[in-house]
């Protein structure tokens, strides 16, 4: 989170100070609430609660390291809620019926057969998206917001709205393993923070050292000068709405597994936890700038306010008023910071007379 | 009419500048300048890119405020804090960038934020349509008022513009290079039209690089070099060569000094590029030329020439762009920047901001952009190695920096342009297309700038730079092509090329010229 620039340029004058606190800005609050809900929630710290915290923070975590690319190359994307929602149909339906092929008998899958081809469902829907925004032209909002109406009507389609129950999978065709995703755990640690760990430190990495990583933020920071220095425009978008995609999925998995049942309702307004921790995490909305470690900062802090004012025995109602005031508080310090920035930064190429 | 006092001249002053002085981070725009505006006549305002026309002229709008310096109008000091408030006082201007809304009907943008209304609330439409269809008359433009905008052509844009300014009974109108997008008839329209507002005493400064067409319009005339007043007077015997003559100055600036070196094979070679326009014609219309190593070829002409065009289409920027393209020999193939670049092409787009730098980013990532690959294995970059590419560059270019991982928005000018030529040289390019490459910049960056371009061209690179100044087109090329039109109208090399020769021949094609040009039109 914090930025090591900073101090090397002269952590010695005011403004570098305060640009540095403005920095770890969200890593402060995420103490702050710690601090906080340890004091006045009782067995907030206990290990239980800790786990169950996390579990909750790591489904809107994958969403929202999703969104981070999609929103740093300058779009949005809408329509991750619905595609958790669908996601967690067709591995319902895959768990519970295979594939019907049409002569009296089906295809069954085991565990990581169905994984994937979920997986590769919320990706297709990520191409979908990438062909309208690069292909045809369509503004992202609209884009996603079309697919967002898609994925839930399929999802709904796929059961007639009902519910899959009894989703503990079936040891013959080797997918009883399926509920472990959800429940299962590994020196200790959820098997979905491992998986949350994995997908973020390859996000980040991606962010840092690749160069796809670095058009992504060259695409949202100025697509024509990115497109005249040779960034491949429509790949990189394609890209980002397929990571985002495929986060979406993982995340329809895991609840599904979770609650060992898929209900097509599954994931409404997801996306707007997303672009909420992702915005907490530093994520500017109009493209070019954001970091993957701000925005799961960010997606903690959502998660524990949220469920320490629950532990609190405060009521829902203020719990998502005291939400849009944390976003709000955010962003607007977040423009300060791009003022110190800026300063700070004249100031240094002012000393050199230039 | 009254005569006025001091000159005894039929033409009143209606305004006037004493000591004007404009000072930009980093540059000064306007020394000192003292400028007398005639009413009932054109006053024409001419100098080269950067010159400090459009300053004095954002002065006079209420765009920009003097660093020091007055503005009096009849007789009494003005201090204009916003367009509005130079529009009270009776000062109207068209910008050379249109600003119109394009999804609005003609009525719409003439009456912007000036409506026609009942009792402040209700629009009241039809009378704005009808002082639109007076406006139109006068104007001799058959424009229905509900037309959007944005269907218009960029000609017919041009006059909303005008009437825009004429509705709100502007009695100094400024106009900035009006003609660049008319055609021939409508060029004289607007020149009626100009006679027509002279006669009501309107006070018109008039600004534009056709030289020609500034003799034929202009009452008075001002040239303006480096952010001074180099000549002023009355039209009367004013020629070409006089109006060179005062634009560039009797000595030279001192650019680099030519390093002799021989040439070598064919670097670019572009074969029939044809590119369409918006409008339905050709913003480049069936382009060829030749360019060997080492080699520093000039493309001059005004703007909205299709030199821009001309280069973008050369990296590949339009898909939908005709004719072939050859790097050493190579034949490229479906247009695609990445490819070109890859075959060893690279583009300094003409405006930094928006084509040229990813101002969120980093200098360092902005320089290595387009050549990440260099340090990347497989996926991965070496962040080590490009952070001492990036000093390398640094050091080699004299780009002054405090830190490599500040934004590049901190740069001035001169340094960012020094960042968008180290991206295009980090690439290791065979031929670079550099367009207005010391656009902005002030004379010391710009004097390195032409360094830099001297040695790289002696290392064997192949240049083509687009500018429109006569000065260092003259100076810095080996061979210079004129552009007019989208079309090459002259070729010259480097001992035979005078400032006139170029200045008609990128006049060919364009509107009120002198018999001599009418000739060679129809040869």
């Amino acid at each position: 989170m914090t930025d090591m620039t900073a101090n090397g340029a002269g952590a010695s004058s005011p403004s570098a100070t305060l640009l540095l606190i403005l920095k770890a800005r969200t890593f402060i609050a995420l103490i702050l609430v710690f601090v906080f809900f340890s004091i006045f929630a009782p067995n907030f710290l206990s290990a239980a609660n800790m786990v169950i915290m996390s579990k909750h923070v790591a489904l809107n975590a994958f969403l929202a390291i999703g969104m981070t690319f999609v929103i740093v190359s300058g779009g949005i994307d809408l329509s991750v809620g619905s595609i958790v929602g669908l996601c967690g149909m067709v591995a319902g339906y895959l768990l519970l019926n295979g594939i019907d092929i049409g002569l009296g008998w089906s295809i069954q899958f085991n565990t990581l057969e169905i994984c994937l081809m979920v997986a590769l469902v919320g990706i297709a829907i990520g191409a979908l998206n990438g062909f309208l925004i690069t292909k045809l032209n369509v503004a992202p909002f609209i884009a996603t917001l079309g697919t967002l109406y898609i994925a839930r009507g399929a999802a709904m389609l796929s059961s007639d709205g009902k519910t899959f129950p009894n989703l503990s999978g079936n040891a013959e065709y080797g997918s009883q393993s399926f509920r472990m995703i959800g429940s299962g755990d590994f020196l200790g640690v959820p098997i979905s923070i491992w998986m949350l760990i994995a997908v973020g430190v390859l996000a980040a990495y991606i962010a840092r050292r690749t160069p796809l990583g670095r058009f992504i933020y060259a695409v949202g920071g100025n697509e024509r000068a990115a497109g005249l220095s040779g960034v491949k425009v429509t790949q990189v978008k394609y890209f980002v709405y397929m990571f985002s995609g495929f986060c979406a999925a993982l995340v329809g998995i895991i609840i599904s597994s979770q609650l060992v049942a898929a209900h097509p309702a599954t994931g409404d307004t997801f996306e707007l936890n997303a672009i909420a921790a992702a915005v907490l995490g530093g994520t500017s909305m109009s493209g070019g700038r954001g970091r993957i470690g701000g925005t799961i900062v960010g997606a903690f802090v959502i998660g524990v306010l949220s469920d320490g004012l629950v532990m609190m025995g405060v009521s829902a109602f203020w719990q998502t008023v005291i939400k849009g005031l944390v976003i709000i508080a955010a962003v607007v310090i977040d423009q300060a910071q791009q003022k110190v920035q800026a300063k700070v930064a004249l100031q240094a190429q002012a000393a050199l007379g230039n | 009419m009254t005569l006025d006092p001091e000159s005894g001249s039929p033409h009143p002053i209606g305004l006037s500048i004493r000591g004007g002085t404009k000072v930009y981070p980093g540059t000064i725009a306007l020394k000192e300048v003292d400028f007398d505006l005639r009413m009932g006549a054109v006053n024409v305002l001419v100098g080269e890119n950067g010159a400090g026309k459009s300053t004095m002229m954002k002065v006079i709008a209420g765009v920009e405020q003097l660093t020091s310096g007055t503005v009096t109008m009849n007789g009494e000091a003005v201090h204009f804090t916003s367009t509005d408030d130079a529009e009270r006082h009776g000062i109207g201007i068209v910008f050379q960038e249109l600003n119109l809304f394009p999804n609005l009907t003609v009525a719409d943008n003439i009456f912007m934020a000036h409506e026609k209304t009942r009792g402040g609330i209700d629009i009241d439409m039809s009378a704005q349509r009808e002082a639109t269809r007076a406006l139109m008359q006068r104007l001799e433009h058959d424009i229905d008022p509900d037309t959007l905008v944005g269907d218009l052509k960029v000609g017919q844009q041009q006059i909303v513009e005008i009437a825009k300014s004429l509705s709100r009974d502007a009695r100094i109108l400024i106009l900035d290079e009006p003609t660049s997008a008319l055609s021939n008839a409508e060029v004289e329209i607007l020149f009626r039209v100009i006679e027509e507002l002279k006669a009501e005493g309107v006070g018109i400064v008039y600004i534009s690089h056709r030289l020609e067409e500034l003799i034929r319009v202009g009452d008075y005339i001002t040239v303006l070099r480096d952010g001074m007043i180099t000549g002023a007077q009355s039209m009367e015997g004013v020629d070409i060569p006089w109006i060179v003559r005062n634009m560039i100055g009797d000595s030279s600036k001192d650019f680099a000094k030519e390093i002799e070196h021989p040439f070598g094979d064919e670097a670019l070679r572009v074969e029939n590029m044809r590119l369409a326009d918006t409008s339905g014609g050709f913003a480049v219309d069936g382009v060829s030329l030749s360019l060997r190593a080492g080699e520093i070829l000039g493309i001059y002409g005004l703007m909205g020439a299709g030199r821009t065009e001309l280069l973008e289409g050369i990296i590949g920027r339009h898909p939908h762009a005709a004719g072939d393209v050859w790097v050493q020999g190579d034949k490229m193939g479906r247009p695609s920047v990445p490819d070109r670049i890859a075959k060893g092409l690279a583009l300094i787009p003409e405006d930094r901001k928006h084509d040229g730098l990813v101002q969120i980013l980093s200098i360092r990532e902005n320089m290595t952009l387009s050549s990440v690959g260099s340090f990347t294995r497989g996926v991965h970059m070496d962040l080590g190695k490009e952070r001492s590419r990036v000093a390398d560059f640094v050091r080699r270019m004299v780009i002054k920096i405090a830190s490599p991982e500040h934004p590049v928005s901190a740069l001035s000018g001169g340094n960012q342009q020094k960042v968008v030529i180290s991206k295009a040289l980090m690439t290791g390019p065979k031929v670079l297309l550099m367009d207005e490459p010391s656009r902005g910049i002030d004379i010391g960056a710009k004097a390195e700038v032409f360094r830099v371009m001297r040695q790289l061209a002696a290392e064997g690179l192949g240049i083509v730079f687009v500018t429109s100044d006569l000065e260092e087109v003259m100076s810095l090329s080996d061979r210079i092509i004129v552009m007019s039109d989208g079309r090459i109208t002259g070729e010259f090399s480097r001992e035979e090329v005078t400032e006139t020769a170029l200045v008609s021949a990128s006049a060919v094609g364009h509107a009120p010229l002198s018999e001599q040009d009418a000739e060679r039109e129809t040869a």
